[in-house]
């Protein structure tokens, strides 16, 4: 099922602007806060109300300014996780899960209670109260909620980001599951780039109520010109690969992408399993010729296909550059300083080596496609 | 305890249950308009509710009279349309306790309600719940503190009621006598200041009870509201 949001509002001196597709999988509205994020899927959710556009789930119309179609909230079947949660502190985790499957009727209903529980592992809180639960137990009762009034697209506004690093590790491989074992299209709010690079497929970049870019997350973060929207901290290409050889006298693993290997620390999955690494582009240097007897394990030979002399500032007085350079058909970004740029001559169509280490491709920094698979946690 | 102190507490208990029964349910009513409705005129309304706590109690008993009694305009027709009658009579001791009362009940259920967390209710609206289903199953039950404290404070005054009991329905044995008027008539009787006596440490004993109450039922509601 799709989800075509084409909303316009303004909120006081606000003006925001959003027009995507959403599809089955994850797709991330990232962007800095004040984006207009959260108004979005409020609007979706039908708790905000735009003053224009359209949203349509399916061949459902939930709003329509122009044909006066205004689907009140409880009535558009849309899921929606909360940052906070929000469970019922009244009513016991059983009773909050069954709020709104009650409420779905039994020919609408598309997953089951018992499974809902079996999937996020609820059995063990089902007579709890929310005041007894930790954050991440909380999260997981809230999509365990909101999945079993059967929703027809599912927002999730930000459902990690009150969680501490260890939590948020506890709920990613659930969010997973539920984006891999139903085709239901899931709008995903974040700010938090590992997040998209792990879960998303479609990446939608806001900024200031507007929608900067929409595409596949691997296409966008490649992109020099969206640098400065994705944040500086965060920007870098992301490579989608596939498991290869394992080193294992040197818990290496191989992975195999369109253009080379990288050699990274051990990865505990399958030979042939697909995942995605997020390259950052400050780890990632340049060499003009092909180094020898360096630390570094990856040594990739490319070219240069264009330079931002801008860097991540968008003034572009700071020390930094950005380059875009292909390996094979993949996209890196590698953020050197601009002095580097005149005393190595690089420019637009020379061949080079970029050059990363193994370390920098973290466990954060690896994030797993959609598509069934199995885990191995 | 003679006869007659046994008689005005009975009594008491039934006036201020019955006040406590009819009342709250006004007062929730009452409290949920006040607490999440916003029109004009509210500022007055909200007043014309605290009235009864600030005017003299013989005040709102003589309009009670003036308009319930036998001869006042809505007292002649209830007495001519359903053969009602509230002016001296016990029914008419629980109309004077209830709206005594009134501003105290209202009060803890409209800071309960305004106490709750709007964003719950939205999360309700995401699960398909109607606004009255909201009502009864989220908004009611997070006010549950405040309907506790409401109901006790209300029995407790209900309890206590003399000045618009006496003045609108009198002080007639067995139908109308309720402690406070059994205590006021005991005191002007030769005798009477030993039963006068008991009487006051009875209805000193059944308010201390009655706030301790509140107290420790309002924490226990207090956690349970607060999911623990």
């Amino acid at each position: 099922m799709n989800i075509e949001v084409d909303v316009g509002k303004r909120l006081g001196g606000f003006d925001l602007q959003a027009r995507f597709t959403g599809h089955d999988g994850i797709t991330a509205l990232f962007g800095p806060s004040g984006s207009g994020k959260t108004s979005i899927i409020n609007m979706i959710a039908g708790l905000l109300r735009p003053d224009s556009g359209r949203i349509v789930v399916g061949e459902r119309v939930l709003f329509d300014a122009a044909g006066g179609i205004d689907v009140p909230a409880r009535g558009r079947r849309v899921g929606y996780v909360f940052q906070d949660a929000r469970l019922f502190p009244h009513l016991s985790v059983h009773q909050n899960l069954a709020y709104g499957w009650r409420r779905t009727p039994e020919t609408e209903r598309f997953i089951g209670f018992d499974l809902v529980v079996d999937l996020l592992a609820l059995a063990p809180l089902l007579e709890r109260r929310p005041g007894k639960l930790s954050g991440g137990e909380k999260q997981r009762v809230a999509l365990g909620r909101a999945l079993l009034a059967s929703p027809r697209v599912l927002l999730m506004d930000e459902p990690l980001a009150s969680l501490d690093l260890e939590r948020k590790v506890e709920i990613l491989p659930y969010i997973e599951r539920l984006r891999d074992q139903f085709r239901l299209p899931i709008i995903y709010v974040s700010h938090a780039i590992e997040e998209v690079v792990r879960l998303a497929g479609t990446l939608v970049l806001l900024s200031k109520g507007r929608v900067a870019a929409t595409g596949s997350v691997e296409e966008l973060m490649g992109r020099l010109d969206l640098s400065p929207i994705a944040g500086r901290h965060e920007t870098g290409a992301v490579v989608a690969a596939r498991v290869g050889r394992q080193l294992e006298d040197h818990a290496l693993t191989e992975l195999e992408f369109d253009g080379g290997t990288l050699l990274v620390p051990r990865v505990d999955l399958p030979a042939g399993h697909s995942l995605r690494v997020q390259i950052r582009a400050r780890d990632v240097a340049v060499a003009t010729r092909r180094p020898e007897a360096i630390s570094m394990r990856n040594i990739l030979a490319g070219r240069i296909e264009a330079i931002n002399l801008r860097g991540p500032d968008a003034v572009g007085t700071g020390a930094h550059a950005e380059l875009r350079i292909m390996i094979g058909r993949t996209a890196l970004i590698a953020r050197i300083t601009r002095q580097t740029i005149d005393e190595l001559s690089l420019s637009p169509g020379m061949e080079v080596y970029a050059l990363i280490k193994s370390i920098a491709m973290d466990r954060q920094s690896l994030g797993l496609p959609a598509g069934p698979h199995e885990f191995a946690e | 305890m003679g006869y007659d102190e046994v008689q005005a507490l009975k009594l008491s208990l039934k006036v201020a249950l019955w006040a406590v029964a009819i009342g709250l349910p006004l007062a929730l009513a009452v409290a949920t308009l006040l607490a999440r409705c916003d029109f004009p005129g509210k500022i007055i309304i909200d007043a014309l509710l605290h009235m009864p706590l600030v005017v003299p109690p013989v005040v709102t008993g003589y309009l009670l009279l003036l308009w319930l009694g036998r001869n006042g305009v809505i007292g002649a027709w209830l007495d001519d349309t359903f053969g009602i009658v509230f002016a001296f009579r016990w029914t008419g001791a629980v109309i004077a306790a209830a709206v005594m009362s009134f501003p105290l009940m209202v009060r803890p259920i409209r800071l309960a309600i305004e106490a709750i967390d709007p964003r719950l209710e939205e999360a309700a609206r995401t699960l398909g719940a109607s606004p009255l289903s909201i009502y009864a199953t989220i908004t009611v039950p997070l006010a549950l503190p405040g309907l506790i404290v409401a109901a006790i404070l209300g029995f407790a005054k209900s309890l206590g009621e003399f000045g618009a009991t006496i003045t609108f329905v009198g002080n007639i044995p067995d139908e109308t006598r309720t402690l406070a008027n059994a205590i006021y008539t005991f005191m002007q009787t030769v005798d009477g200041d030993a039963a006068a006596m008991r009487l006051v440490l009875v209805a000193i004993a059944i308010s201390f009870a009655a706030l301790i109450a509140v107290e420790l039922l309002a924490r226990r509601a207090q956690a349970r509201t607060h999911g623990l």
